[in-house]
């Protein structure tokens, strides 16, 4: 059953130093991306770990966006559901922009808002940012823009965060230009010093150095994927731009040109097409796929849709191909701006007749780069779709994690075969005949000049020399063989990740970006004497390790950011004389899971 | 029986060499004609099979590629999205030579996006619609290319004015579009061979008539309205560079365009004076030619010069499916490098 998310208070078990959240209302448009990135980097180099969130709506000026940073010497990223600093810049969510305040926090807002204030139990800085505008007198292009850092100045001065670092963040966001990092400077500078001034108050927030991150990267998840379909040895990507993945293919065009091009011949070992629409983006990589080049694509949702057709004549003709689903709210065009993981049954079952793909889900940035590699390594190997399932929430916004990992296992082609390879195996050879019994055929591709290389890839019913066929023999056969291919990739399937509490009896599995709240939300549990095995999952179809998990417990909570609980069906279809035991835990209200929501619905399944 | 020695071209293959499967197509059907004439081209331009894919949609059209170029990768793929798999598949290996075959339905309703796309983009490759103004495969239906009024057995009367695929294809800036009928074989060959031979899209509208479905004699898909109302703009022929010189041109009544390999389409000039050099022309000639009622064939418009897809990207001289693993992985210090520049 579909739960709400509660206004049930939580104890808050989240205070003070380094541990605190800011929730920054402004309008789209209006530069505060640069405002919030500046804040969060400077409080990430100030070594506290850190997640930033863009809750922003689908247009591109004007309506309200908001930003959270969360900032967590425990190490939580997840969302959290109320926050202790609210910064208001937008008049039209002036009043609700308060009701996410915690009793006692921290209110800042321009003072040319004259709304009245409600509530009684904040402190309450009202910023003079129209005036402090005036006196650093920006060219009158960019006073909207610059109007966002004073509370960036504000906040240094009310958290204590340096100088230094909001300097660097300025630089890195600019990528050294001088003047905008000054003038930036000067007016975060002339808010600080109006704060040092103006304000004596005691904030219970404070940031105080710590080295929790030296050995993090700050990064979307997008950026990764592209960047590790890149190291993956991609030859081709063809897209069309959708909410939210077009970061992902726009980040290929950012590094590809400065990464695979030959040192020796100057030459791009790659080719990156904008198609005219998701019909022709997965076509074009399934044309690519089929003349051995290793080939991706990006999606949402809908442009998902758009591929299924071709995705199903991918897995019938044996094709590789990757697809990268960075999911957003459905049904239908839905929330383009949001989060969910929606689109699990879409893509597992992607397209007309028997069809299950390989899928993986990274659930951290570091992921989405080790498994932009892995997929085009498993889609060449198996000779299929490769759906890599993201979402909006990991795919952008900004993540703490272990700097990118070099790949470490060589590119694997797969059974392509050329000229002498074909000529050893000339007279036993067909497209679709399992020579080795691992339900994988040879492949020859276009371009092989062996007279006998060629064959005739079709959609239609086809006989193991990819001939046309109609026979029932043919097609069971053929099907079968199919369908055991894609079962036998379990054993190079990314296994998932087990993290058990002695003396637990039920489980609860989770996958991709719940991660975050998850993490957080078992050690809720455990202080509310909850006592969970948790299995994170990383790919389908399911592992036995994912089976015997299941079967290993009493009972297993199922979470997911979706309304009818997708992968518990799936998972249920597995273990049918478990699914009684399997109890799913879902949502869909167009923002990440947060960890409270996880342990109120544990809590209310355990009777607590 | 005495053993004659079989007839090879250039490259020492014979005809059969050329040959697909058995047609499984209705006798008598338009598309056996193309087939044959582009069995005839390849073999006569000395093309080995293994240099060329053929590709194609869904339909009786699509079907085409089984029946010629056994030796040939094929792809038959998804109703009206052909262009987007030969677009890939074509970058696998950019020295291929691309014969897409799709049909009225195939081009010209499902898959018009992609026709438009694949022609704006100039990728290099010949694309024959095989247009007959019916669906066959699903058994009679309007294409979109059926006159307005055209009567067929379930359907009744056709409703809606036809779209003109060497219109379109003009307007969609392919870069070489010509008109041919299945019933005018040594035009459609030369078509073919000059398409082939053309870097950039090369469309040919054939109309190749339905006998089982549209082949009443006052159907403008007929081979009786064909050979009734055939205009050939010229006499057209092929020229290779070792014929080059044996070639007498006659100034003022031939046409010469030189492609970018050395090879030429010579225009010997017919009825009109037409120079197909001009979209704009092509467009007015295309327009009074319809108000006359008359089937205007022959090489409608060409830019030899046009930049082809490929002269866009920066690729290897070698396939690039023919990369080694190790050209197509970063090195492991710019990894490094990638996190230093990460925050």
């Amino acid at each position: 059953m579909a739960k709400t998310q509660t206004k049930k208070p939580v104890v808050r078990r989240l205070s003070g130093v380094n541990e605190f959240s800011i929730n920054i209302g402004t309008e789209n448009g209006s530069g505060s991306q640069t405002a919030n990135l500046t804040l969060l980097r400077a409080i990430f180099k100030m070594g506290i770990p850190v997640s930033g969130k863009n809750i922003f709506p689908s247009n591109i000026q004007g309506l309200p966006t908001w930003y959270k940073i969360r900032v967590s010497q425990s190490g939580y990223v997840g969302r959290r559901k109320e926050a202790d600093i609210v910064v208001a810049m937008n008049p039209k969510t002036f009043t609700e922009d308060q009701d996410d305040l915690v009793a006692g926090g921290l209110f800042l807002y321009a003072d040319d808002i004259k709304d009245p204030i409600e509530r009684k139990d904040m402190i309450t800085v009202a910023m003079p940012v129209k005036k402090l505008v005036k006196e650093a007198k920006p060219h009158r292009d960019l006073r909207k823009f610059v109007a966002n850092m004073v509370y960036v100045g504000i906040l240094a001065k009310l958290l204590e965060i340096d100088m230094e670092p909001i300097k660097a963040a300025l630089e890195f966001h600019f990528k050294g230009k001088e003047s905008p990092v000054e003038f930036n400077m000067m007016m975060i500078e002339l808010a600080y010093k109006w704060a040092e001034e103006n304000l004596d108050l005691e904030v219970p927030y404070k940031i105080e150095p710590r080295d929790l991150t030296d050995n993090a990267i700050l990064v979307d998840g997008n950026t990764a994927a592209g960047l590790g379909t890149i190291y993956g040895g991609m030859h081709f990507v063809s897209w069309y731009p959708i909410t939210p993945a077009t970061s992902l293919p726009e980040a290929m065009l950012e590094y590809a040109p400065k990464l695979r091009v030959d040192p020796e011949t100057g030459k791009s070992t790659f080719a990156i097409i904008q198609a005219e629409d998701e019909l022709a983006a997965i076509g074009m990589c399934i044309g690519a796929g089929w003349a051995g080049l290793r080939a991706m694509t990006a999606t949402s949702g809908p442009g998902l849709s758009l591929m299924a057709e071709y995705t199903s004549l991918a897995y019938l003709t044996e094709i590789p191909v990757v697809i990268w689903v960075v999911q957003r709210v459905g049904p239908s065009t839905g929330l383009p701006t949001r989060t969910a993981q929606g689109d699990i049954n879409l893509a597992y079952y992607l397209g007309q007749g028997d069809t299950e793909h390989i899928m993986l889900i990274p659930g951290s940035v570091k992921e989405c780069f080790d498994f932009g590699w892995k997929a085009l390594d498993l889609a060449e190997k198996y000779q299929t779709a490769v759906l890599c399932l993201s979402d909006l929430d990991l795919g952008k916004n900004q993540w703490m994690t272990e700097p990118f990992e070099y790949p470490d296992t060589p590119i694997e082609r797969g059974k392509i075969i050329w000229e002498e390879d074909l000529e050893k195996i000339k007279e036993d050879w067909g497209r679709y005949k399992d020579l080795d019994g691992d339900f994988i055929p040879y492949r020859t591709v276009p371009g092989n000049t062996h007279p006998d290389s060629a064959y005739f890839a079709r959609g239609t019913g086809h006989d193991d020399f990819a001939n046309y066929s109609e026979h029932p023999d043919d097609w069971r056969n053929n099907l079968d063989r199919l369908k055991n291919k894609i079962n036998s990739s379990k054993k190079d399937l990314p296994e998932p990740l087990i993290t058990k509490r002695s003396g637990a009896k039920n489980g609860i599995i989770a996958f991709g970006s719940t991660d975050a709240a998850m993490v957080e939300a078992l050690d809720y549990l455990k202080a509310d004497g909850i006592k969970l095995d948790y299995l994170r999952l990383r790919a389908l179809p399911a592992t036995d390790q994912v089976l015997d998990f299941i079967r290993s417990h009493e009972r297993v909570y199922i979470v997911e950011n979706n309304r009818d609980g997708q992968m518990h069906a799936i998972l249920s279809l597995e273990l049918p004389e478990k699914s009684e035991d399997m109890i799913s835990l879902a949502i869909i209200d167009g923002l990440p899971i947060n960890a409270e929501w996880i342990r109120e619905s544990v809590l209310a399944e355990e009777n607590v | 029986m005495a053993e004659k020695a079989k007839k090879v071209n250039e490259i020492g293959l014979s005809k059969e060499d050329y040959k697909g499967k058995p047609s499984t197509l209705c006798l008598g059907c338009g598309h056996n004609a193309i087939v044959g004439q582009i069995i005839s081209a390849c073999y006569e331009l000395n093309i080995p099979p293994e240099s060329l894919v053929k590709i194609s949609g869904i339909g009786c059209s699509s079907k085409a590629p089984t029946y010629f170029m056994e030796r040939s990768f094929g792809f038959n793929g998804l109703h009206g999205r052909m262009p987007s798999l030969a677009t890939g598949a074509l970058f696998g290996d950019t020295s291929l030579i691309g014969i897409g075959v799709s049909g009225d339905g195939d081009t010209a309703s499902i898959g018009m996006g992609q026709f438009k796309h694949v022609t704006r983009r100039n990728l290099p490759m010949l694309y024959i619609v095989a247009n007959n103004g019916v669906y066959g495969l699903t058994k009679g239906q309007f294409s979109a290319t059926a006159e307005e009024g055209l009567a067929l057995k379930k359907q009744g009367q056709n409703r809606y004015v036809p779209v003109d695929i060497v219109w379109e294809a003009i307007a969609g800036r392919a870069s070489f579009v010509a008109r041919s009928f299945s019933g005018d074989p040594q035009q459609l060959k030369a078509l073919i061979k000059a398409g082939i031979h053309h870097k950039g899209i090369a469309v040919i509208d054939v109309i190749s008539p339905c006998v089982t479905f549209n082949n009443q004699d006052d159907s403008y898909h007929s081979y009786a309205w064909g050979k009734s109302h055939e205009v050939a703009l010229h006499e057209l022929s092929f020229v290779p560079p070792v014929e080059d010189i044996k070639v007498q041109y006659d100034k003022g009544e031939t046409i010469d365009v030189p492609l970018y390999d050395g090879t030429h389409i010579v225009l010997k000039k017919l009825g009109q004076d037409y120079e197909p050099t001009n979209r704009a022309k092509a467009l007015k000639m295309l327009e009074e030619a319809n108000d006359r009622n008359e089937l205007i064939t022959g090489l409608i418009y060409i830019n030899p010069k046009q930049k082809a897809l490929f002269d866009l990207y920066n690729l290897p001289d070698v396939a690039l499916n023919r990369l080694p693993a190790e050209k197509l992985r970063p090195s492991v210090e710019s990894l490094d490098e990638i996190n230093q520049l990460m925050y």
